[in-house]
């Protein structure tokens, strides 16, 4: 065999191995366009709220299964990003929002204000997010808080949101949160043809999220970002920073559960606090850890797959999905740790 | 200052139940890194004893002591032990236990919270000190100094002490690190169990009752440091006090805001948490 034939067959190989890569993408997203001609109107809501969810569950595995660092606290972010949302869409029916009627305010608190302005409410609603992770990463990170005490302050921090948010009811509609919203930039939320757009829009930013994500991951910053998690000491010794390399990734991921919050809110039409409380942010990282945490598209998957099961169970047997779910963290943590895309893998490669 | 006075008993009252959850997870915490997020359930269950046993409240608390440390005896055999060396995943599984639990208790008493006749000799109180939230101080302190006992004077306190500061080393030098193990998650659960039967007097007790409480109790860990019972000690009453006193001042939703600002802010000064055990291992 000479050298030339070696070569080729790796250039054959190469081809095959492309081919075969790229049958997922092309049919995943052949899936995503023909999922409006499938399906009636209220499972395609359906499926645009877990791609949501998806969206948050893609930060959850990029700062948890890359980074290392286990946010229970992306119901914060994401709820920030809905509010802010929220607002604009309560804003834009002009007169006081109905809930503030009801609860005895008379004039538009001052927070509120700026809120009118989409711009401003969509860049709240992606960074006043990123604000709060990287104010937080800089002060956690920096002083070398890590592991399970960081997991134990995000979800702090969930619980204290949510109890703020139920406090301040003139503000934020207390325990029910904001509902009853009617249009989105003249699109009349109601109709299933902006329902149907609405779904693009989630796939369409969930996908560019997702190429954005994994180019990171491939980067050196991303190969930083590996070894930190699996060695942050030995990585300061390499003379890096490991605090601004987990604060970035931290932002990162909070920014895009804030767009999720943000998308999530015209989808479903609601936002409460019951929405990002400490077990919904816990739900979404077993979903990561379900789906395969280590691979971004192992996140994606177990949003959308503990989404439907959520869904198809609480329908048929209300009580029973608790025992459920319960059940099926249990055995994902003992049997399979890296979750169903670990499954694939070991199965693809035995 | 009539106001100041007030409080007191009521955020020293919340820091002794915080204490009585904290006792527990510093140690599962601190010597295993386990984050049993599970714990929550064990208060719930020593809640449903004292339920259970109407009149008997006395009995309940050691009745309740070793139905929440059975309960963590099984939930360490079975699936914890499985999971050392792997904090966060534990926090996970321990969460999926927890879920269970709950429906489990929901099923079995019903989703509506009950309530639990406190005795009447508990009534009454000396001025503005209610002998329920003296009791349950009493019973804190009891606990601290029960558990001090155990760690210095027992054997088995010795080998606890040994697993939590090298387990290698302790097993090496032929302690049964499992055994150990497995006693450390008994009395920490069971400590639950009677934070369980104290809550009942000062409030309903529900399904969810655990899930109350375990944040914070987590935040007294973190303040305290590991495994660490005068850490546990001050930071419970800490923040029972700060807790009571930043309802009282500001108002009951931005309590919990300002408690985690200050948590946050104590970090960085004493990111181990008030103490720590000094080694020169890295991490």
């Amino acid at each position: 065999m000479n050298k030339t034939d070696v070569m080729n067959k790796a250039d054959v190989m190469k081809k095959a191995d492309v081919m075969k890569k790229a049958i997922y993408p092309i049919l995943v997203g052949l899936l995503v366009v023909a999922a409006p001609f499938l399906m009636d109107a209220f499972r395609l809501n359906l499926l645009a709220k877990y791609l949501c969810f998806a969206i948050v569950a893609l930060g959850i595995g990029l700062a948890w299964g890359q980074g290392g660092m286990l946010t229970l606290g992306q119901g914060v972010f994401f709820g920030l990003g809905g509010y802010s949302m929220a607002m604009y869409l309560k804003l834009q029916e002009g007169g006081l929002p109905d809930f503030m009627v009801w609860s005895g305010v008379e004039k538009l608190p001052a927070l509120w204000t700026p809120f009118a302005n989409p711009v401003f409410a969509l860049a709240t609603a992606i960074l006043g997010p990123m604000l709060l992770a990287t104010l937080l990463g800089l002060l956690v990170f920096r002083q070398r808080v890590r592991g399970a005490y960081f997991a134990i302050l995000t979800q702090a921090l969930a619980a204290a949101l949510v109890i703020l948010l139920v406090g301040q009811q003139g503000l934020t509609g207390g325990t029910n949160g904001m509902t009853n919203f009617y249009d989105l930039f003249a699109w009349d939320l109601a109709e299933d043809s902006t329902q149907r757009g609405l779904y693009f829009v989630v796939a369409v930013v969930l996908a560019l999220l997702y190429l954005g994500a994994r180019q990171l991951v491939r980067s050196r910053y991303g190969r930083l970002l590996v070894a930190v998690r699996d060695g942050e000491d030995r990585v300061r010794f390499l003379g890096y920073d490991p605090a601004t390399v987990k604060t970035v990734t931290f932002a990162i991921s909070a920014g895009m559960a804030g767009l999720a919050g943000a998308l999530f809110v015209p989808v479903v039409g609601i936002i409460s606090p019951a929405l990002l409380g400490v077990v919904p942010s816990l739900e979404l990282v077993v979903a990561v850890a379900v789906g395969g945490r280590y691979a971004l598209a192992g996140a994606v998957l177990g949003a959308v797959v503990m989404g439907y099961a959520k869904t198809a169970f609480s329908e048929q047997f209300a009580d029973g999905w608790l025992y459920l779910q319960g059940a099926l963290f249990i055995l994902v943590m003992t049997l399979a740790p890296k979750g169903i895309m670990g499954v694939i893998k070991r199965a693809r490669t035995a | 200052m009539e106001a100041f006075v007030n409080q007191l008993p009521i955020g020293l009252s919340i820091g002794a139940v915080l204490l009585l959850i904290a006792l527990g997870l510093t140690f599962t915490f601190g010597q295993m890194g386990v984050i049993n997020m599970a714990h929550g359930e064990f208060i719930m269950a020593g809640a449903y004893t004292a339920f259970l046993l109407p009149g008997l409240f006395v009995p309940s608390l050691v009745v309740a002591f070793f139905v929440a440390g059975a309960m963590g005896l099984v939930l360490e055999r079975l699936a914890i032990r499985h999971f050392y060396g792997r904090p966060l995943d534990t926090l996970l599984l321990t969460w999926g236990v927890s879920l269970v639990l709950q429906q489990l208790a929901r099923d079995l008493f019903g989703a509506p919270n009950v309530q639990v006749k406190a005795p009447d000799w508990l009534a009454g109180g000396i001025g503005i000190l209610p002998y329920n939230r003296l009791f349950i101080m009493g019973l804190a302190i009891a606990s601290v100094v029960g558990v001090w006992l155990y760690l210095v004077r027992t054997k088995h306190g010795r080998r606890m002490r040994a697993v939590m500061q090298n387990r290698r080393l302790a097993a090496t030098s032929g302690i049964d690190t499992g055994r150990v193990d497995m006693l450390t998650f008994f009395i920490g659960s069971g400590l639950a169990g009677i934070a369980g039967v104290a809550l009942t007097l000062v409030g309903p007790v529900g399904p969810s009752l655990g899930t109350y409480y375990i944040v914070d109790a987590f935040l007294v860990v973190v303040a305290g440091g590991l495994g660490q019972l005068r850490g546990a000690v001050l930071a419970a009453a800490g923040l029972g006090l700060l807790n009571s006193y930043a309802e009282f001042w500001s108002d009951a939703s931005l309590a919990k805001v300002i408690v985690f600002a200050a948590v946050i802010a104590f970090l960085q000064f004493r990111p181990q948490g008030l103490f720590t055990v000094r080694s020169r291992a890295l991490s």
